[in-house]
């Protein structure tokens, strides 16, 4: 398949991998932000080419992961008011809350839809008229431009019966937050590349030289992943911590201007609440105050809700890169994809899900390249 | 009268799947992946347990009065009912030949149970009868006993039907989830994934045009040609809902054995390729209609692939691993850049209701 197989070639992977042999001197932590990075590092068992010296620890960039427990159900209690139809996409609606998931209000009362895109829920909103649909919105930068989409348009063609229930959260403040850290290792960056296409990357840039840390914005292919890492250990044994773009072909200094003018027209930057991590300040979009008719957390009367995490999970700590999957005492007993007691296992993104579908256990036998 | 007993809830009446776990069942629980196992395993074969049912074969084999026979059902709510490639009623019909076929069987008899809405189209009724007349044609079996019923309108959707089958096993055919031994190859006739992607792209909402057509067909024909060369082929299995990993999980575990994949070597199609992408599937959990995987013995292999390829739904088969001695019930990748994976059975829901 054209613009697929280039980037899986196993030829340029082992030409990659005797680079990395070449020249990485030292041991170094590196974290990829994004859980779908994570996801092609573990499914393509990325880990076994590289040398043992590099270890990659996998960062906070599942959406799905970092959204709170208090959000979700309050999404729960939106759909089960009477008269709503509540739209999200398929992940959302599997992370379980305090007491139930979507899918299983979905169950009961058959007012959960899961959509592909805003714009569809849109779409449902004005083919009922009498009902009030919630898009569940959550994300980075990435979805973020879809969602302020049709928010925007919704206000422009009036359609009073639909709202968005937004969570959505930004990448450079986490990033700050690890690197602000006293724990932290990361001594490397791989910036996700598809919030990159939107946001460009000039954010990156004094934060790269604020903490001194190389950060290399890197795609999702195999080899891109490749690439990204090499680069990333090109700067760090030359002593070197600049913003690089291995992504040239989506990501551009800028982004994408359009998208951001219009994140900016619906958008306002706010304290946002990470799953597993806390409050971190000016890290999440809310509805401006002109969009407040379509802001579903002013529209539904839901009230305040506080949930309780399971005390077995680690999530936090595996999404600060400090732990791995298998340091936790639960990971695959207690908490699978079918029971999870966190969000990193729920979202196919998620580390411990990848780590539980494609690794299982420490110990599978590791790649011979 | 007197006053019935007491129901004591302690012995054995309690739900098997607590109330805390899922309150009420999910679309996942008929998903083919871990939580139908979970149903079957904890809900039915807790209760209806005996030696015929447990091993959990595609279908029920026993012998009776001198006679090996095979005894298979399945229902089909697939939606939309009129799909590119075929209907819910060639789906009938061939979805149970292929189940008596994965028992080693010659399928011979079916039935046909019809649950139709109200307001279904008499013009949509008859076509699918007509296709379930041409689909047992083509399969060399007769449907011999029916049942008709109309339920009001919202209480369906349009209609479901259900087929059991029977067919008989020809003397020294010993075909079984747990013959899979260390050494044999995994083959499977062509192109995967291909059922799933048919349907999702007709789905509403999904909004994308595309040529890939149902891969349904009666699979006793292809079989037979490779029963015809003795004792080679030890398991067979058509990957419907689960899709091929959770079909290959169920024979790893079933024969305790350990299964290695190598990704580049599975057959799969630019289109579905393109299509399992842009949706984020895994083909090998994709539902399959056509296609089936069969355990050969290491020297049997290439006999048995010559085979398939000479029949006209082998053209493109492959070999795409083996059995191993090592990991017992794990299921293993090679991937295109040459690292190792899981591939686990399908957990929760990937697709609604694909057959």
């Amino acid at each position: 398949m054209r613009f697929v197989d280039e980037y899986r070639d196993k030829d340029s992977a082992a030409r990659f991998a005797d680079l990395l042999q070449r020249i990485t001197t030292r041991p170094w932590t590196i974290m990829e932000i994004c859980g779908g990075q994570t996801h092609t590092i573990v499914k393509y068992g990325i880990e076994s080419l590289l040398p043992p010296a590099i270890t990659l620890v996998h960062g906070p960039g599942c959406p799905v992961c970092v959204t709170p427990l208090e959000m979700i159900d309050k999404a729960i209690a939106i759909a089960s008011q009477p008269d709503v139809i509540l739209t999200s996409f398929g992940d959302m609606l599997r992370v379980p809350g305090s007491q139930k998931d979507l899918l299983t209000v979905k169950a009961e009362m058959g007012n959960v839809r899961m959509v592909y895109s805003p714009l569809d829920a849109l779409k449902i909103a004005q083919e009922n008229p009498k009902k009030r649909v919630v898009f569940f919105g959550v994300g980075f930068e990435t979805t973020a431009p879809a969602n302020a989409m049709a928010v925007w348009q919704a206000r422009r063609m009036g359609v009073k019966n639909f709202s968005l229930l937004c969570s959505h959260v930004l990448v450079p403040p986490a990033m700050e937050a690890i690197l602000s850290s006293p724990s932290n290792h990361v001594q490397g960056f791989l910036a996700a590349g598809h919030v990159c296409a939107i946001m460009g990357y000039e954010e990156y840039i004094p934060l790269a030289s604020r903490y001194a840390i190389p950060i290399v914005v890197t795609g999702f292919e195999p080899l891109d992943l490749l690439q990204g890492i090499a680069m990333t250990v090109k700067q760090l044994e030359e002593g070197r911590h600049e913003v690089e773009n291995q992504y040239t072909r989506a990501v551009r200094q800028e982004g994408n201007v359009r998208a951001r003018r219009l994140l900016q027209e619906v958008f306002t930057v706010s304290d946002r609440a990470w799953r597993g991590i806390g409050i971190i300040p000016s890290s999440g979009f809310e509805l401006r105050e002109e969009y407040a008719a379509f802001d579903a957390a002013r529209v539904f009367e839901v009230g305040t809700i506080a949930a309780q995490e399971s005390p077995l999970c680690i999530a936090g700590q595996i999404l600060q890169g400090w732990k791995k999957p298998y340091d936790c005492s639960a990971f695959g007993h207690q908490c699978t994809p079918e029971h999870p007691l966190g969000a990193p296992m729920v979202s196919s993104e998620g580390s411990c899900a990848a780590y539980y579908h494609y690794r299982r256990r420490q110990g599978t036998p590791a790649a011979t390249p | 009268m007197t006053k019935p007993p007491p129901v004591d809830f302690g012995a054995g009446l309690n739900c098997p799947i607590p109330l805390t776990d899922y309150p009420s069942v999910l679309l996942a629980h008929g998903g083919g992946g871990r939580l139908t196992q979970q149903l079957i395993q904890k809900m039915f074969v807790s209760q209806f347990a005996n030696e015929i049912l447990e091993p959990l074969h595609d279908g029920a084999v026993f012998a009776l009065d001198g006679a090996n026979l095979a005894f298979s059902t399945d229902s089909y709510v697939v939606d939309p009912v009129f799909f590119p490639g075929g209907d819910i009623g060639a789906l009938a019909v061939n979805g149970t030949v292929n189940d008596l076929a994965m028992c080693g069987a010659r399928p011979v008899h079916l039935s046909a149970g019809f649950i139709i809405e109200e307001g279904l189209p008499m013009n949509d009724l008859w076509r699918i009868v007509v296709s379930m007349h041409n689909a047992a044609q083509e399969a060399g079996v007769r449907i011999v006993t029916g049942d008709t019923k109309v339920v009001e309108k919202g209480k369906g959707d349009r209609i479901f039907i259900n087929t059991s089958g029977i067919g008989t096993i020809l003397p020294g055919i010993k075909i079984h989830p747990r013959n899979a031994r260390p050494g044999d190859k995994i083959l499977v006739n062509g192109p995967i994934a291909v059922h799933g992607i048919a349907i999702m792209s007709v789905r509403e909402g999904l909004g994308f045009d595309s040529a890939i057509e149902s891969d349904t067909a009666p699979l006793n024909g292809i079989v037979a040609t490779l029963l015809a060369a003795g004792e080679k082929v030890h398991v067979l299995r058509d990957p419907t809902r689960g899709g091929v990993a959770s079909s290959l999980n169920e024979i790893a575990e079933s024969s305790h054995v350990g299964i290695l994949l190598t990704e580049e070597s599975i057959p799969l199609t630019e289109e579905v390729r393109g299509a399992c992408e842009l949706l984020g599937l895994d083909p090998l959990y994709v539902a399959n209609e056509g296609k089936f995987l069969a355990f050969v013995s290491p020297e049997g292999a290439d006999d048995i692939l010559a085979r398939m390829r000479e029949h006209p739904l082998g053209r493109n088969a492959a070999v795409i691993g083996e059995v191993t001695a090592g990991h017992p019930g794990t299921v293993l990748m090679k991937s295109r850049i040459g690292g190792t994976r899981v591939v686990d059975m399908l957990s929760g829901e990937q697709l609604p209701r694909i057959c």
